[in-house]
């Protein structure tokens, strides 16, 4: 067992927190405050390999593995998690299930683009009336000569406005319930796909969360994606892998919290003397640094089974779980440290509190991990 | 064209404290980093690449743990990295560790030599001048900007106290490269990747060119008497006043300062 970073690990944080501070981090409170999808920065992520960090090098990507991927997804979203969220859904809901599942020229056809942070990709998998209930799925895909005539709406899609390629469920046989969702892969010029309504949220707000349309969107066979059918198993599967992604998320949330907070009460005089100097701040600090550290342990854990190929569904739920709840409980505390000053928007706790709650409800809620976690242990 | 950087590992002296008592650097848990000045130097040398096309290699004296910077020139782009090391080099001062640095560069073709003004951890801005003089090659420091003809004529833009010295130089030279030249770039996750599998050379005493009594403690003039650390400067005085009245405030204190009339 090896709890220490390799040199390529350290030497690969110190340039991600290099750009996330420097590149990202001037930019949260505005991207948050204008609901602004942060294209520049995607561009600057783009040129330095960030968009295709897992990505093998012989499809254009980084070469570089899971866990370093969630070291970027905490970094980044230490100092904004719109940022993390984009880099996300990007890699482990787009790429990843088409690196997984894609045949040899879907592989060559979309991954380069993808990996190179020259198209950006979105994931659609809920529907308004399936939501954690995946199975209730109304989108349908009919087989049509060569073709696949899709019809059908998603909500609630991170990346949507931006993206150039989706991977899309729908029904390709709705007797079947869950056996006959299929995966599709659908680019954004394609005859009858629009992008409908932009949500307006609580947090994350510059991800661009939108609806998708499909009306009569015609697509070649071609665009399958995995086996006709066994689309289910790859939304799960890549969920899975997702889940580490959101986790890293919601460390790098708490992570930024604390780091605000630490500043904040060394700083701040009350009584004649800093804050810091109080027995309850030092606690509460103890508490979420404790409880921030331990989210690393189980994110780096269920990145590092993955990277080695062995199941990792249960780790990736408890990390996600634990993370996400941690998050909630961390930038609640940061807040509360930071007095009235922190329910302003003068200071990025607010912010930091309003982006953790997304990480207990995406990418399968925190009922659906204690599921998950629960059922493997009764199985 | 062929370009050798030569760059050092410095304490990060933003995050650095001096020990009251002993008046030493507590190093302990500050972070080591490429000295800024010599990854802008590092950062023109690889803009030169980008656009005229050239072969990349960089130099660095230090302990083993130095072989971080190396590996992240890597990760930046370089084409080949050198590490000397050697137990007699220890503890060179700024002669000595030009005379090591002028033995090996004897052993590498090279058309422009860079390296950064000064490092952070020391100030001198010698090492770059002092190679020169050991090579007998031309030198200009303070560089800001620099363009190569494609040919053999680099044209400079150096930095004075007055303004800028703009001037031609002819390959093979030596520059010092301030900061505030460039923002040098990320390394990118692939090339950090790839820094990892690549070689870097470990050099001593045997393979370069050199009298060893130029070298390490033995070869250093330098001795330094005392450090200490400065003094705490006094809290300032705040007002809370209109800009007006506080832009008076100021120019007053400046006044009684006589630095201004």
């Amino acid at each position: 067992m090896n709890f220490s970073l390799t040199n390529e690990q350290e030497l690969f944080q110190q340039m991600i927190r290099d750009f996330a501070e420097n590149e990202v981090k001037p930019l949260a409170a505005e991207v948050d405050d204008r609901e602004r999808f942060p294209i520049e920065t995607v561009e600057k992520m783009a040129k330095i390999g960030i968009m295709g960090i897992p990505i093998p090098k012989q499809y254009g990507g980084a070469g570089g593995n899971n866990l370093m991927y969630t070291m970027a997804v905490e970094e980044l979203s230490a100092a904004c998690a719109t940022t993390g969220v984009i880099v996300s859904a990007h890699t482990s809901l787009c790429a990843a299930p088409i690196l997984e599942n894609g045949t040899e020229a879907q592989k060559q056809k979309y991954l380069p683009k993808l990996a190179s942070g020259e198209w950006i990709g979105a994931f659609g998998l809920t529907e308004p009336n399936a939501g954690t209930d995946a199975a209730g799925q109304q989108t349908i895909a009919v087989e049509d000569g060569d073709t696949y005539i899709i019809n059908g709406s998603k909500i609630f899609i991170t990346n949507a406005e931006f993206a150039h390629v989706y991977v899309i469920f729908a029904m390709t046989d709705k007797s079947k319930g869950t056996r006959g969702i299929s995966a599709f892969i659908i680019e954004k010029d394609t005859p009858g796909f629009s992008i409908g309504k932009k949500e307006k949220k609580m947090g994350i707000r510059g991800s661009a969360t939108c609806e998708l349309i499909f009306e009569n969107v015609v697509i070649p066979k071609d665009n399958l994606l995995g086996k006709l059918h066994k689309g289910f198993g790859i939304a799960m599967k890549t969920l899975d892998g997702g889940r580490i992604g959101i986790a890293a998320q919601a460390l790098g949330i708490a992570q930024g919290a604390i780091s605000e907070t630490v500043k904040y009460v060394k700083e701040r005089k009350q009584f004649g003397r800093p804050i810091s100097g109080f027995q309850n701040t030092q606690f509460q600090l103890a508490d979420m640094n404790t409880k921030t550290e331990a989210s690393r342990m189980l994110v780096r854990k269920a990145a590092n089974k993955k990277d080695k190929k062995l199941p990792y569904s249960v780790d990736a739920a408890m990390a996600k779980l634990y993370a996400a709840e941690t998050a909630m409980e961390v930038t609640n505390k940061a807040v509360q440290l930071h007095g009235g000053y922190g329910y302003t928007r003068e200071y990025p706790v607010e912010r930091m509190m309003r982006d953790a709650k997304i990480t207990e409800i995406y990418e399968g809620t925190s009922e659906v991990q204690r599921m998950v976690i629960s059922a493997n242990m009764l199985k | 064209m062929k370009i050798v950087v030569c760059i050092k590992q410095v304490p990060d002296t933003t995050e650095i404290k001096i020990d009251p008592k002993t008046g030493t650097l507590i190093r302990d848990g500050v972070p080591s980093i490429m000295n800024p000045d010599d990854k802008s130097g590092l950062e023109m040398a690889l803009q030169l690449k980008d656009e005229n096309g050239a072969h990349v290699t960089v130099i660095t004296m230090g302990p083993p743990q130095a072989d971080l910077i190396l590996r992240e020139a890597y990760a930046m782009g370089v084409d080949r990295a050198i590490h000397l090391t050697d137990r007699k080099f220890a503890g060179a001062d700024t002669l000595a560790t030009s005379h090591a640095l002028a033995g090996a560069l004897r052993k590498i073709d090279f058309d422009l030599l860079i390296t950064g003004r000064q490092a952070i951890d020391g100030d001198t801005a010698q090492v770059g001048p002092q190679i020169a003089e050991h090579l007998d090659l031309p030198q200009v420091s303070y560089l800001q900007d620099l363009k190569f003809d494609g040919v053999k004529t680099f044209t400079m833009k150096r930095h004075i106290e007055e303004g800028y010295q703009m001037l031609e130089v002819d390959a093979p030279c030596v520059v010092t490269v301030l900061s505030s030249a460039n923002k040098a770039r990320y390394m990118s996750v692939g090339g950090i990747v790839d820094a990892y599998q690549k070689e870097v050379e470990v050099w001593g005493f045997n393979e370069i060119e050199v009298d060893e009594a130029n070298l390490g403690l033995k070869g250093s003039p330098t001795s330094v008497y005392k450090a200490f650390a400065r003094g705490l400067k006094p809290a300032g005085e705040l007002y809370e006043v209109e800009t007006d009245e506080a832009v008076g405030i100021i120019i007053n204190k400046l006044k009684e300062k006589f630095i201004l009339n």
